[in-house]
């Protein structure tokens, strides 16, 4: 895995000053190689995103239209009005600028600003990515830990193989499972959007939402939370056999206290920043899961943009995505070097 | 409970044991088509009080085995640790006393020391565990650092290790164990990773340790020079047995069992003639020789020096018997033991 090789690559960066340009901090050289880099990534982001979507089959205007009777005058003057009369290297340079201040273009099927849209949609993205996360984390964690300090013991299998099993499982295909077992049948939970039109008070709205969110929010914790597991389980085993834990032991510290003071802090260092590197599948996970229950974020408007396809939607959040993943990458660089006292000199 | 701080340090007769091994078995249930491997196979042995004790061997006979026994950290599969002449239970409350008083320091510091914690912290960390985080807790962090040599101590409060040399580290892992004030350390190879520069520090250290505070001490090393140099006693292993014990002098300078006589040949300064390169298979825990242990290696009967003193059935099928792990000097080998020796 190429994630697990950059953490000690991060180590080295920040090492002892080398020769080089006289007068930079070796800190702010790290930091400024580390930028570099994601903005560098950034921008081939950009330009794919720009290319990716013209060669999908399917034709907006024609998708548009489909079923109404437009005269060609018509699909003509939609077409120059979205700008596909252009030559593709003039469309290309539109959409460069655009981009370079902010401004993603008009939606083809809303015909609003699609950084509106974006505005709109990416409060829910945010609750729902962030919680599952934050629980599938913790969840996984403390799994982790549980079975790699055990390692081999029977709950160690039992615990991995569920997880394993799971996370192989496709999200659409659980979400299905958990809206026939617990929505359809037993009626327990809403299976689809975020609110109930009608419900009124701060708290009530609250309670709401967080009844919407269990089914999705469930899904994508069960589905990833194995990630989570299998990076902190394969952290405690390599430090499980170290000896400073056997100084502790024979210090007379008890096991819970040596696997809580010495072994969890020491495994928790690369599995942050492998945290931080996995988070980019958040966002896959997170198209799938808001399509399968209509939660009304940036995943569903994206797979619906896809089916248009809305060029300026798609190819926004195509660059918002893949730029969070670049983020999240950068945040892993620049945290490590705060969390290890190896590092941080 | 006593003051170990101060144990008693010139006692005319033998010092009476602190801490010892009787009759320790530990082994460790085979891997995949292994046989069990006997690590420790049936050892005597007492550390007296204020006592410096070296057990020396081959890597791989069970030293650092036997060295985690005596701490409680590996069960004995038979016989017992003896801690106060006391049978040590393994309730952690027992463990927990005997882990206060006795105090374990590694080969490697590097990998001794929590790399994520202070020098302060770790030194602290025994104190916190066994009387909680107390008002005076700084005053006893210095002093042990000052004990083991780092001076002045404040300045080595809030260092990493990595910040701190080899020898440092090593120094730090001592404080940890002095700041407890125990009355027996084991050191599992203290020296065996350091540069040669600063081996004879830290030897020196735990002899001064002895000298000044009474401090017993189990040396574990593969160096019989090392041995030499700081123990009153050595007690020689082989394959998860003691096979030659007694004061160092009597060891090491009129060494009896061809064992312990081919570990010194080898020795640059020993001037003992040839150095014996001893034949055969290296010794497998897995699989221990009937008779002496030592006879599918021995030099004396594949010479025929045992067959001439009329005992090399005995090697070949009679296990020489433990030695008692008392201070006398004692030889498990039945060619030693014999009268027409020549
Ligand atoms: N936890 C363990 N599991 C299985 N075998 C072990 C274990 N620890 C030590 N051994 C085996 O016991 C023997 C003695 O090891 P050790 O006590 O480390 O020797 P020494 O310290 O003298 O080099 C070796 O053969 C080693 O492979
Ligand atoms: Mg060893």
């Amino acid at each position: 895995m190429d994630t697990a090789s950059r953490a000690p690559a991060g180590r080295t960066a920040a090492g002892p000053p080398r020769r080089g340009r006289p007068g930079l901090h070796p800190a702010v050289r790290y930091l400024g190689g580390r930028v570099i880099t994601a903005l560098v990534s950034l921008l081939a982001v950009m330009v794919t995103s720009f290319f990716l979507f013209r060669v999908l089959p399917g034709d907006p205007v024609a998708a548009l239209t489909q079923g109404r009777a437009v005269s060609v005058d018509q699909l003509e003057a939609m077409r120059r009005d979205f700008g596909l009369d252009q030559p593709l290297p003039q469309q290309f340079l539109d959409y460069c600028l655009g981009m370079l201040t902010l401004d993603f273009g008009m939606s083809y099927e809303y015909r609003v600003p699609v950084s509106e849209l974006i505005a709109e949609r990416i409060g829910p993205t945010l609750l729902l990515a962030g919680t599952g996360t934050v629980l599938a984390a913790m969840l996984g964690l403390a799994l982790g830990t549980r079975a790699g300090w055990r390692r081999g013991s029977l709950m160690d299998r039992v615990d991995t193989g569920l997880a394993l099993t799971l996370w192989s499982v496709p999200s659409f295909w659980l979400g299905l499972l958990l809206i026939v077992l617990l929505a359809s049948g037993a009626g327990l939970f809403p299976t689809s959007g975020m609110s109930t039109p009608g419900v009124e008070g701060a708290f009530n709205v609250a309670l709401d939402v967080a009844h919407h969110m269990v089914l999705p929010v469930a899904t994508m914790v069960a589905v990833v939370y194995a990630q989570y597991m299998m990076i902190m389980r394969s952290s405690v085993l390599d430090e499980k056999g170290a000896d400073y834990l056997t100084t502790a032991r024979a210090k007379g510290l008890r096991d819970a206290a040596v696997l809580r003071r010495h072994a969890v802090p020491n495994a928790l260092l690369p599995t942050v920043t492998l945290i931080f590197l996995n988070l980019g599948r958040v966002v896959s996970g997170v198209i799938l899961i808001e399509t399968v229950f209509a939660w009304p974020g940036l995943g569903s408007l994206f797979y619906s943009g896809l089916r248009v396809p809305d060029l300026p939607i798609v190819q926004a959040l195509f660059v918002v995505f893949a730029g969070s993943v670049i983020v999240m990458n950068l945040l892993a660089d620049l945290v490590y070097p705060l969390l290890d006292p190896r590092v941080r000199t | 409970m006593s003051a170990p701080a101060d144990a008693p340090r010139d006692t005319g007769a033998p010092a009476a044991p602190v801490l010892g091994a009787a009759g320790l078995r530990v082994a460790f249930a085979g891997r995949a088509g292994r046989g069990t491997a006997r690590a420790v196979d049936g050892v005597d042995l007492d550390i007296g009080a204020g006592e410096i004790v070296a057990l020396v061997g081959e890597s791989g006979c069970g030293k650092s085995t036997l060295a985690r026994a005596l701490l409680g950290l590996v069960r004995p599969t038979e016989g017992r640790v003896v801690f106060r002449g006391r049978a040590l239970g393994h309730r952690p409350r027992e463990l927990k006393e005997l882990r206060r008083r006795v105090q374990l320091v590694l080969q490697d510091p590097t990998g001794a020391l929590n790399p994520r914690h202070t020098v302060y912290d770790a030194v602290a960390e025994g104190r916190r565990i066994h009387s909680g985080s107390t008002a005076d807790e700084q005053e006893h962090v210095a002093e042990a650092l000052a004990r083991a040599g780092l001076r002045p101590p404040e300045r080595f409060f809030l260092r990493y290790p990595h910040e701190l040399s080899g020898g440092q580290r090593q120094r730090v892992a001592i404080a940890g164990a002095l700041v407890l004030q125990p009355e027996v350390i084991v050191a599992d190879e203290p020296v065996a990773s350091l540069d040669a520069s600063v081996r004879g520090e830290i030897l020196q250290l735990l002899l001064r340790l002895r000298d000044d505070y009474g401090l017993a001490a189990l040396v574990v090393t593969h160096d019989l020079g090392l041995a030499w140099n700081i123990a009153d006693r050595a007690a020689v292993m082989y394959l998860g047995r003691v096979v030659e014990t007694g004061p160092v002098e009597d060891v090491l300078s009129a060494p009896r069992h061809p064992y312990t006589r081919a570990l010194l040949s080898v020795l640059p300064e020993s001037g003992s003639g040839e150095p014996q390169v001893l034949a055969g298979e290296p010794p497998d825990p897995t699989r221990i020789p009937g008779g002496c242990r030592f006879h599918v290696r021995c030099p004396v009967l594949a010479s025929g020096a045992a067959a001439a003193a009329g005992v090399a059935e005995r090697c070949r099928g009679e296990e020489p018997g433990m030695l008692s792990g008392s201070g006398a000097a004692q030889v498990a080998c039945h060619w030693a033991h014999a009268p027409e020796r020549v």
